[in-house]
This record gives structure tokens, C-alpha cells and sequence, in this order.
């Protein structure tokens, strides 16, 4: 029998794939409205009992005591010390041997640790927690007399090991995609390699580096289980990194190792921690987005 | 301003002042780049010695085979190993199919409209969303709102919400990959776009695809904090799977709380699988064969032992589903904040465990990025 080529088969295959393919994708839009529902709804409720002002000014976070006080301050203070530590150690020696990789090793070298490095980073971090507890804390405490056996310093130095593979990888790439043209005239003139990294290669790549730490310092904000295993869950004002501390991961992890009551004031806190949290890493995620704009040069 | 012909003469052959100190400086900056990669990498030898060093000497057979006890000598992580693949294997059946079908069509059917770049835009800050908020999502959607409690199937969706942007970003680079050519190669030929994509495109972005779902997997398995969240640190000394062997319990009608029955005069015929017992509502015991048929009132338990037959059909999703569980990180994390130190040695041996399946699947997804890199040449 003769097939007529030129009329169109009707197949609904197409159509149903296409909608299925559209469903997949758009999930990811109801999961993003998923959390901010629950986490903003939940934390609508913390905020009509405790007022919103109390939340920002106050100095204690006590939920879990008879006289319980709201502020976020001792949490916010203990996140930021220990991402501070992290950054302390990720940027120098992430950014070091994202240089060396992509300036000095030769190319066998670079293929064969960066994706060693890249181990580091799918290490689980209940694992770095119990690295965290107990071989840096007894190490700093022989350096450091009198170091408490929970401290920010041990979880943030851990959580900076943890990030070098994001910033070495990430600042890696973006000093690679810097074209070999520019290297090249930087060597006709007599640079180093040493000073055609850091005036030629490191400028050109500054967008893609920015992005790397602050993506580095996103996950430190975001970490629960280092903090939670080695920081010591204690929620005060931190001015040093030996202190105890808790962050607000590790509070909202403190309150779920408990019984939750659901609808209960401590149950809404742990999301009203949750929405301060969010709220940080968004900024973050946004800010990394417009500086890779500004900085980025056009080649 | 400089007089140009005031400025001495300077034999520009020579060799530029200052050039050994720049060399120096140059050589030495190695050294510098080598002491930073070794720390990053003697990170991984201390982690693995510190965990080798407490807690190897306790990975033995009995330690995969015991359940958890409140002696570290006894405690093993059967239950913990079997929840996280039962968990794993839910995670991969959500993620999988959803992450593929998004980010093929992202790259292949999206138009260019304001409705995809809210997707996109969703995509990658959930990429950025920290995983602990991940767990106040499952608490207070999943367990408040669904009522889907504390199981495995709310731990299983949650997981896979986490690892979704890693999937479909690997599914997206790896479609994007692919030249054009194939696909006007296939549609020259009459193929509709969905025949060239499922046809043509995946078969070569698999690979890709692949990579990004190990590695999603990894960061799964590993993945404590939404889950204790949801879990909390149960005691879980049960497995949500029946073993050949294992005692089995039949209730017979439906009962309250107290198991005692809503019609305490209902009789039904039951088939009995097995020997064993029945134990009835008054607490007398009855003997029964397998193969007949008895009347029991409601109320009565059917004791026997598992047979191969009972575990493999203990299988099938809709019995672990709603099960509680425990998994490999939560139990390590539940040892790991016991003051005692034997515990923190089986402790550090479910780490080992842990570390071992995650460095295996990680290192198996590089191997096997670096070799398509190399392999393909379009």
C-alpha cells in the first residue's frame, strides 16, 4: 500500500511529553514557592507573638528556657564568626592552589588533583564534624591553652577545609576561560608567570573568583552538622572564634534533636531562624550574580 | 615631565635590573601553590587515618548485622544501612525521572518567555538553598500539611527536592553537548522533536546525565540535617523489610490502639502461610498448620516465622514506604554525641562505612567525566 509522505501523522505522544517535560521543570518553581510558604507562613506566626523588634535588638536566644528571649543577634553572630574562620582558611589557600593549577602545574598535574580535590568536597559533613571534635579541636588545644572542647574555631577551620575544592575549582575555571592571548603579551613584555597571574590572569578572572568565594561563603552560612557536632550548640554573643557558639543551623538543628510539639512559640522559632537564614543566602546568591555582572570583561 | 633625551642610555640587551630577584620570586611561589594543594589533600589522609585510627578495628561482620544497642560493644548499623538504601532508592525513583524530564526541557523545548526564566531562576537559587531548610520544608509541608509522617517516603521526596538542581544541571550540560547536527540529522529524516531527543540526544548526553546523578546520590546518602529534621534521632532497632527467619505478626480484623477489636464479635476464615500460633483475644494460644483454613475472631494475632517467600514480598514499596527508619550519617551523628568513647569508635567505623560509599561514588563519577571528556570529539 502507497503511504501518503505528505500528510501529517497525528502522534499525541508529542503532546503529553511535552506537557510531562513542562511539569518536571516547572516543580522546581513550586518547590521554591513550597519554602517560602512554609518557612514565611510558620514565621508569620513566630512574629505575632514575639515582636519583630525584640527579634533584631534583643542579646539572648533563650526559646528553650521558662524566661525565654528572641533575639536573633547571639545566632547571626555565631554564624558569621564561623564563616569568617572558614573564609580565613578557603580563600588564601583555595585561591594559592587555583593559581598554581592553572598557571604553574603542568596539565597532567592539574588533571590528576583537581579531581582529588574534588573528593574533599562529597565528603559527608557528619564526617567533618567528627573530624572536627576529635583530631583539630585536640590539635588547637594544645596550641591554644584553656580552648573549650566546643568552639567555632575548630568548626569554622573544618568548614574552610571543606570549601577550598568550591573556591580552587570554580576560580580555577574562571582563570582558565581568561583567553591565552592576554597571557602571551604579558610574557612578550617580560612579566614572570608569577606577575602575569596576579596583574594579568587574576584581574581578568576577578568575576568568576568573586563568585567562587561568595558561593564558598554561602555553603559556611548554610553548614549545620560541623557547627552542630563541634561548636558547641551554646547561643551567645561570639567576639572570638574560641568561643562556644551556635549558629542559626545549628539552633534549628538543636530544636529538632529534641521533641518538637508542633504549633508550639519553639516550633515557629526554628523557622523564623529559618527565614533569617534564607534570607542571608539569597542575598548572597543575588550579590555573587550582579558583582560576576559588573566585573565581568568582555573579550 | 621626563626630557626624553635627558633619560640616560641604557644597553637594552642586558639583562632588566631586579630579574633574578623576580626569578626568585617566581620559583618560589611553587612551593607556595604545592604547600596549599598538600594541605587540601592532606585533609583527606588525616580525615581517613583519624577515622581508620578509632574506629577501624571495629568493622567486623557483626557490626553490618547488629542492630543498634545502648552497648557500643554490641551496636551495630544493620538498621542504619538498610534505611538509607531504602531511602536512596525512593530518592533516585523521585529524582531521576524529574530531574531528566526538566532539564531536557529546559535545554530542548523551553521558549524564551518569561515563565522560563522564572524556572531557571528557581533552579538555581534552590541550588543555593541551605539543605537544613530542605527539612523545615518536609516538617512543616510533608509531615503538617500531606500528614505523610516521619518515613521513609517523607525522607525520600525531601532528599530528592535537595538533589534536584545537581540533576538537572548535569542533565543540562550534558543535552547542551550534544551538537546540533544530530538533531537536524534526525529531524531531516522525519523524525518528530520528541523521537529526536529520546532517540538521538540522550543516548549521547547519558553518560552526562549519568555523572550528575552520582554525584546526586552522593550528596544524599551523606545528607544529615533535613533529615533530622524529620527523623530526629529515633532509636530504631526494627527493619522496615522483613528477613527469612524473622518473627511475623498477623492481627487479625481492624483494632484500636490497645489491640483490642472494633467488633469484638466479628469471625473471619483466615488461609494460614505458615506453622505457628494464634494467640487469641483472651491470651490462650492455638497451634495452627499451614495450608488450612481456620475461623478466628478479630482481635486474634497469627504468629509465625518469616519464610524466603514473606521477605521478598516485604519488598514491594507499599510495605518500608510508611515505615520510620534511621540512616548511616544520622546514626553516626546519634554515637558521635555520646560522651563514652566507645562510642565514638563505632562511631567513627559507621564514618569509615560513610566515607567509603561516598569517595566510591564520587570517585567513579570523576573517572567517568574525565573519560568522556577525552573520548568524545565531535
Amino acid at each position: 500500500m502507497d503511504r501518503d509522505f505528505t500528510k501529517k501523522r497525528a502522534r499525541p505522544i508529542e503532546g503529553v511529553m511535552e506537557g510531562l517535560l513542562f511539569a518536571a521543570a516547572a516543580l522546581a518553581v513550586a518547590i521554591v514557592a513550597g519554602i517560602l510558604y512554609v518557612v514565611i507562613s510558620e514565621a508569620a506566626k513566630f512574629f505575632a507573638q514575639v515582636s519583630f523588634l525584640e527579634f533584631v535588638t534583643e542579646t539572648r536566644w533563650t526559646p528553650l528556657f521558662d524566661d525565654a528571649h528572641y533575639g536573633i543577634a547571639p545566632l547571626l553572630t555565631g554564624t558569621f564568626m564561623s564563616t569568617l574562620v572558614a573564609l580565613a582558611v578557603a580563600v588564601p589557600l583555595g585561591l594559592l592552589v587555583a593559581i598554581y593549577l592553572s598557571e604553574f602545574a603542568s596539565s597532567r598535574m592539574r588533571e590528576t588533583i583537581k579531581p582529588t580535590l574534588e573528593l574533599l568536597a562529597g565528603v559527608p559533613t557528619v564526617v567533618y564534624g567528627y573530624f572536627a571534635l576529635l583530631f583539630v579541636t585536640p590539635i588547637l588545644q594544645r596550641m591554644i591553652p584553656g580552648l573549650p572542647g566546643f568552639n567555632l574555631l575548630s568548626a569554622g577551620i573544618v568548614m574552610g577545609l571543606m570549601i577550598i575544592p568550591y573556591i580552587a575549582s570554580l576560580s580555577e575555571d574562571a582563570m582558565r576561560a581568561v583567553p591565552s592571548s592576554l597571557r602571551e603579551g604579558s610574557f612578550a613584555m617580560g612579566a614572570t608567570r608569577l606577575e602575569t597571574a596576579f596583574r594579568v590572569v587574576f584581574p581578568a578572572a576577578i568575576s568568576g573568583i568573586i563568585g567562587a568565594i561568595i558561593l564558598g561563603m554561602s555553603r559556611a552560612v548554610g553548614e549545620t552538622m560541623i557547627v552542630v557536632i563541634a561548636g558547641g550548640q551554646l547561643p551567645q554573643i561570639v567576639t572570638t572564634p574560641t568561643q562556644q557558639g551556635a549558629t542559626v543551623t545549628a539552633f534549628i538543628a538543636q530544636v529538632a534533636l529534641g521533641d518538637i510539639a508542633f504549633g508550639t512559640l519553639e516550633y515557629q522559632s526554628i523557622f523564623a531562624a529559618g527565614l533569617a537564614l534564607l534570607v542571608l543566602t539569597l542575598l548572597f546568591n543575588f550579590a555573587a550574580f550582579g558583582l560576576q555582572r559588573r566585573f565581568r570583561e568582555v573579550y | 615631565m621626563t626630557d626624553i633625551a635627558a633619560a640616560p642610555l641604557r644597553d637594552i640587551t642586558a639583562h632588566p635590573p631586579g630579574l633574578a630577584m623576580r626569578r626568585f620570586k617566581d620559583a618560589s611561589f611553587i612551593v607556595w601553590g604545592v604547600v596549599a594543594t598538600v594541605i587540601g589533600l592532606g585533609t583527606l589522609v588525616a580525615l581517613v587515618s583519624e577515622l581508620v585510627g578509632d574506629g577501624g578495628h571495629r568493622l567486623t561482620l557483626a557490626f553490618f548485622t547488629s542492630f543498634p544497642s545502648s552497648d557500643p560493644a554490641e551496636a551495630g548499623i544493620l538498621s542504619a544501612w538498610v534505611g538509607s538504601i531504602l531511602v536512596i532508592i525512593t530518592t533516585a525513583c523521585i529524582a531521576i525521572p524529574i530531574g531528566v524530564l526538566a532539564g531536557i526541557y529546559l535545554e530542548e523545548y523551553a521558549p524564551k518567555n518569561i515563565i522560563t526564566s522564572a524556572i531557571e531562576i528557581a533552579v538555581n537559587n534552590l541550588a543555593g538553598v541551605p539543605s537544613i531548610i530542605f527539612g523545615l520544608l518536609a516538617v512543616g509541608l510533608f509531615v503538617q500539611v500531606f500528614g505523610l509522617g516521619q518515613t521513609i517516603l517523607t525522607a525520600g521526596i525531601t532528599l530528592s527536592l535537595l538533589i534536584l538542581p545537581v540533576v538537572i544541571v548535569a542533565t543540562r550540560e550534558a543535552v547542551r553537548s550534544v551538537p546540533l547536527e544530530i538533531r537536524h540529522a534526525a529531524l531531516a529524516v522525519g523524525a518528530t522533536k520528541w523521537q529526536a531527543t529520546q532517540h538521538h540526544v540522550l543516548p549521547y548526553a547519558l553518560p552526562g546525565v549519568v555523572t550528575g546523578v552520582i554525584i546526586g546520590i552522593s550528596r544524599a546518602i551523606g545528607e544529615t540535617a533535613p533529615l533530622i529534621l524529620i527523623g530526629g534521632l529515633t532509636f530504631v532497632a526494627f527493619l522496615p523489610i522483613t528477613r527469612p527467619g524473622d518473627p511475623t505478626f498477623q492481627v487479625i480484623g481492624a483494632v484500636d490502639e490497645y489491640g483490642a477489636p472494633l467488633s469484638p464479635d466479628a469471625v473471619e476464615s483466615v488461609r494460614i502461610d505458615h506453622d505457628g500460633v494464634v494467640v487469641m483475644p483472651d491470651f490462650t494460644e492455638m497451634p495452627v498448620e499451614a495450608g488450612q483454613t481456620y475461623e478466628l475472631p478479630h482481635g486474634a494475632t497469627v504468629q509465625s516465622v518469616a519464610s524466603v517467600g514473606d521477605a521478598v514480598e516485604s519488598w514491594s514499596p507499599t510495605n518500608w514506604l510508611d515505615s520510620e527508619f534511621t540512616v548511616l550519617p544520622i546514626q553516626m551523628f546519634n554515637w558521635t554525641s555520646r560522651p563514652q568513647a566507645e562510642f565514638l569508635e563505632i562511631a567513627a567505623a559507621a564514618g569509615l562505612v560513610l566515607l567509603a560509599i561516598t569517595l566510591l561514588l564520587n570517585g567513579s563519577a570523576i573517572w567517568l567525566r574525565y573519560r568522556l571528556r577525552k573520548r568524545i570529539k565531535w
